[in-house]
């Protein structure tokens, strides 16, 4: 009998895995319609997960924040976030996919387009990516010059039509719309222009360096920008 | 006559301990009492660290997402070892092949608590805790068939992939309602809790919850 229950769990189990993207676009049905948000502490509940690769992360404000630009540049340069929210901001609006499953449908970001702030630099003849790290002191990322230079690549001051918050990457991240959302570093503090892709955190363990939302990494998602 | 070293000691006949006159009745070896703790700290280590993974404000206070993933898959996959290691043990088999069988006193049990009455006659261990651990061995199986698709994602196809995260995240709720309970019902019950402690029960203890239990027999 107890054999029973066993067996009986595992079928459960598999007919789960089975039935499971099915279950699962019927639970998200559900709860996009929650006006509580208490549905947000269910699985698959929709919503942004926190991720943070250190133990803790130092705070900047306005006071203290700088982004640099190094690296094979004509003009290295400082920005402090009064310089970046002088400049061409730009506010778009797409899904944000995260390469462990979850989504959050239509979220604004609004900021700086990287490619202005490359072309302020002057990219040097040598350069063929952009490498990102971030005053977490640890995370990095990286784009071919091709792909920095896209429409939805943002040095993102704002999300949600407020400033980006300490837990989100705030006050600067990065924002690379038709990528999976690593490629989206928090807490931007340096953009270095090298001669070769440097790959980032995790793909150093093993994630696609070309992050396309749903051909890249395994998935199938429905692209977001 | 002259004393030999030893004789004032010990001698050869053993006397057995009379179970009555000390009013405890051994429950658990030390080897199933280890089996008990290590899985319990386990299956404790994986939800935490689950928590810290899945719950934004416990996400924020911890960090080190790489490590706290490392943690919970390789206690995740050692979930089984205690168990597997402990079916060296005769005891621990026996009370192994004592939960897999339903006698007639078990459906009489389940019926006393649907109608709420006192009277729940039980084995060694009861039909709650029978279905209990079938149920926990099963879902803990699927936590870790549902957790390698997901750690080795080249394993299967997506598709796979999207219901392993769904049964793995789901599941995780139900366990952790299962267990919650779990430790509520020991909470309520000092003596059975002794028995995982020390090993041995009382008595009247033995009696009034478990009285098809014949603890000087092997089988019940």
């Amino acid at each position: 009998m107890g054999r029973r229950v066993v067996l009986g769990m595992l079928g459960l189990g598999a007919a789960g895995v089975a039935a499971g993207p099915y279950l699962q676009r019927g639970v998200e049905s559900v709860t996009s319609q929650d006006p509580t948000g208490l549905t947000g502490l269910l699985p698959g509940g929709g919503g942004f997960r926190y991720y943070s690769i250190v133990d803790s992360v130092p705070a900047r404000t306005a006071a203290n924040y700088t982004l640099t630009v190094d690296g094979l540049v004509d003009h290295p340069v400082t920005y402090r976030l009064a310089d970046l929210q002088a400049m061409r901001q730009r506010r778009i609006v797409h899904d944000v996919q995260c390469v462990t499953g979850w989504r959050v449908p239509a979220t604004p970001f609004e900021g700086v387009p990287l490619a202005d702030l490359l072309d302020a630099a002057g990219v040097q003849s040598g350069a063929t990516a952009v490498r990102f790290s971030c005053f977490d002191g640890s995370y990095t990322e990286s784009l071919t010059l091709d792909q920095a230079r896209q429409d939805g690549v943002l040095v993102a001051l704002k999300m949600q039509d407020a400033p980006v918050n300490h837990a989100h990457g705030g006050p600067v991240r990065l924002y690379v719309a038709p990528m999976y959302f690593y490629k989206s570093a928090k807490w931007l503090s340096g953009i270095t222009l090298t001669p070769t892709v440097q790959t980032g955190y995790w793909e150093n363990y093993g994630y696609d360096v070309d992050a396309w939302v749903g051909r890249s990494n395994g998935r199938d998602d429905a692209p977001t920008g | 006559m002259t004393s030999t070293p030893g004789s004032a000691a010990r001698t050869g006949a053993t006397m057995p301990r009379p179970a009555d006159t000390s009013g405890r009745v051994p429950r658990f070896t030390p080897a199933e009492r280890w089996i008990h703790r290590v899985t319990g700290a386990l299956m404790l280590v994986c939800l935490v660290t689950a928590a810290c993974l899945y719950y934004p404000p416990l996400s924020e206070l911890v960090g080190r997402r790489r490590l706290v993933v490392t943690v919970h898959e390789w206690c995740g996959l050692a979930l089984p070892v205690p168990v597997l290691l402990g079916l060296a043990s005769r005891a621990f088999r026996a009370d192994l092949s004592r939960l897999n069988r339903f006698a007639p006193y078990d459906r009489e049990w389940l019926r006393a608590v649907r109608r709420r009455s006192y009277r729940r006659p039980a084995g060694k261990f009861n039909a709650g805790q029978k279905l209990y651990a079938s149920w926990t061995a099963g879902a803990v199986l699927v936590m870790i068939g549902t957790g390698l698709l997901m750690w080795f994602t080249h394993l299967a196809p997506l598709v796979w992939r999207t219901g392993a995260t769904f049964v793995h995240d789901w599941l995780t709720l139900a366990l952790a309602v299962v267990i919650v309970g779990h430790i509520r019902m020991a909470m309520n019950d000092p003596e059975s809790r002794r028995g995982l402690r020390t090993g041995s029960v009382d008595e009247t203890w033995a009696a009034r919850e478990h009285p098809n239990w014949e603890p000087y027999r092997d089988s019940e």
